[in-house]
């Protein structure tokens, strides 16, 4: 019997020939992540461990201050200090402050922190993003990240996989995005709990990496332990570009075996909101449209639409115009990085000129921290990837979560729009 | 772990997730009674004042879903409550809440049978649940062998210290 993708990964990784779907494992990690909340609980566990005086390895450890940067109050900074008096004591080699870095998520693969076949710890439950890439990567607490820093392996069950295969070609406004929240929609959001999910199909590998980072991203969304892409020319080019470190490529194999088979043809796909007050509470566009929605705020960024690309998309549409009257757009680019290419590409100036407000690189409004947060009554559209109540600040808030595009026709309107309705867009 | 609890249930639905359980906002918080004082806030504001020490948290399926925040049990932990019940729970909350030594069971049979109000005693080491109000007793699914010898063992930070004392 053959193994899947993330079962080779996790075979190497201990050493075995062979692993299969609910054996405990002890795993060799190349890299653990941590941010200036989970690090904070995780060095004090530290610190309180007998014996636990170094880290494992101060090269293949990432500390990022992202979720309340820059700091909100003073007890926000005293956490980031305390990471960065960590980062400091220990001589960790990834430590990115604000101005540095940005979303823990879009700055390891930026920085070539993320390669094929690699097994990535993180505090952050987002951590599956880099499945994007054909890592084996996961979320945890602050408690297995304190082990995970100390011993540099952790223990996990290996999960069974389900495997998704999307056929077809997305119309005209459509992205990675919707079809990830039909995908959420379709799983339900406990529907691969304690499962790895991987996916295949031609759709998918015409996507680009930022649109296979989005889908990944929200493999946890379906409460997946994992989401995985087979890493191609495109994965490996851009991880090349970053760094010259050697990995392996795994592929699942052919005989490989899976809990589930879906299939998913994308053709017909409209794009995709997930209406209140979870992300797999999922409709066509035409459905929800149908109400008249007006919207308070518009939030684009966060780790799953922080990108480039998603704000060229947003750029594109918002170009010479105005934003709606009555309601405030937010913009997060995801890092640094992406705020400094967004800005050579004249992207802040249009988004700004259009009304929007521009913010540093950072979490800010996406799980309700600061820098956008909603009052109780507010509804807001954002490309974020959780919409519990209360995620975004007040628990008598509304979120929908959409595709960039579709967040960016509904600041034009002030309610929630289908962006095929914008004629000026037609590609 | 003790080795009873006991307190009265307060039931809720289904994917009670982290948000809910301890906001974003005091995420910045570390302190387990500082955070205690917001557990399920974003559910249920009234809970922290309505429950007593050892009361316990009674739900459906998925409880837990969402973010990796330790917080989360570390409040529920934090306001005095002795242990969830729950259906089944997400992943991440079920390894958090083990880690940090918050008693949580998983059975069905208790969450459809319990009622709030209810008065709920618990073994921990057995996984029996009394509901004393109603005179009948549940069991909770028994660990899988690795959590229970982990469980055994103190939880994770004994095992760790135990591994870096062989290596050393
Ligand atoms: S952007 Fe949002 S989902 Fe992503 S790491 Fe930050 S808070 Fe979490």
């Amino acid at each position: 019997m053959g193994m899947t993708l993330t079962e080779k990964i996790l075979a190497r990784h201990c050493g075995l020939e062979l692993v299969e779907p609910g054996q405990i494992v002890n795993a060799k990690v190349d890299l653990v992540l941590a941010n200036e909340l989970s690090a904070a609980v995780a060095i004090k566990v530290m610190r309180g461990m007998t014996g636990a005086k170094r880290v494992f390895d101060p090269s293949r450890i990432a500390l990022v201050a992202d979720h309340f940067v820059p700091a909100k109050d003073a007890q926000s900074a005293s956490l980031a200090k305390l990471m960065k008096d960590f980062a400091i004591e220990q001589k960790i080699e990834h430590f990115f402050d604000v101005g540095r870095g940005g979303i823990e998520h879009v700055v390891l693969p930026e920085e070539g922190l993320v390669a094929p076949g690699e097994l990535i710890v993180g505090g952050d439950s987002h951590t599956c993003t880099y499945g994007a890439f054909g890592a084996f990567a996961t979320g945890m607490g602050s408690t297995d990240i304190a082990a995970a820093f100390v011993l540099g392996e952790v223990w996990l069950k290996v999960p069974a996989s389900i495997k998704l295969v999307y056929e077809g070609k997305t119309q005209p406004m459509v992205y990675a995005k919707d079809i990830m929240l039909r995908t959420v929609g379709e799983l339900g959001i406990d529907g691969a709990t304690y499962r790895a999910i991987e996916y295949h199909g031609s759709t998918v590998d015409e996507l680009s990496i930022t649109g296979r980072i989005t889908m990944a991203n929200m493999a946890i969304e379906a409460g997946a332990k994992n989401g995985i892409f087979h890493a191609d020319a495109k994965t490996i080019a851009y991880v090349k570009e970053r760094t010259d470190r050697p990995f392996v490529v795994e592929r699942a194999d052919a005989d490989a075996a899976y809990e589930r088979v879906i299939r998913i043809d994308v053709g017909e796909l409209e794009p995709q909101v997930a209406c209140p007050h979870t992300p797999d509470n999922v409709h066509p566009i035409s459905e929800v449209t149908r109400e008249d929605l007006p919207v308070d705020q518009v939030f684009i960024g966060s780790c799953t639409n922080g990108y480039i690309e998603d704000l060229r998309v947003v750029a594109q549409i918002l170009e010479g115009k105005r934003i709606a009257p009555n309601l405030r757009v937010i913009v997060n680019p995801g890092s640094q990085k992406v705020w400094m290419q967004a800005a050579q590409e004249g992207i802040l100036t249009t988004l700004a000129a259009a009304g929007c407000a521009v913010n540093t690189p950072g979490c800010g409004a996406c799980f309700g921290g600061h820098m956008g947060t909603l009052g109780d009554g507010e509804r807001a559209i954002s490309t974020t990837n959780r919409n519990y109540v209360g995620r975004m600040g007040s628990p008598k808030a509304e979120i929908y979560l959409a595709s960039p595009a579709t967040c960016a026709a509904s600041a034009l309107t002030g309610r929630i729009t289908d962006p095929r309705a914008l004629a000026y867009v037609e590609a | 772990m003790e080795s009873k609890l006991r307190g009265h249930a307060h039931k809720y639905g289904k994917n009670v997730d982290t948000d809910v359980i301890i906001p974003g906002k005091y995420c910045n918080i570390i302190d387990p009674i500082e955070l205690g004082k917001h557990a399920l806030e974003g559910l249920d504001p009234e809970y922290t004042g309505r429950m007593r020490a050892g009361d316990i948290i009674v739900a459906d399926t998925n409880f837990g879903c969402g973010s990796s925040r330790e917080v989360a049990p570390i409040a529920i932990k934090g306001s005095g409550t002795s242990a969830v019940i729950a259906k089944s729970f997400a992943r991440i909350f079920y390894r958090n809440a083990l880690n940090i030594g918050l008693p949580i069971f998983e059975s069905a049979e208790a969450v459809d049978r319990i009622e709030s109000g209810d008065e709920i005693e618990l073994e921990p080491e057995n996984g029996t649940i009394r509901n004393i109000t109603k005179g009948e007793s549940y069991r909770a699914a028994e660990f899988p062998p690795f959590m229970r010898s982990l469980i055994d063992a103190g939880g994770l930070v004994p095992y760790v210290e135990k591994r870096l004392a062989e290596r050393n």
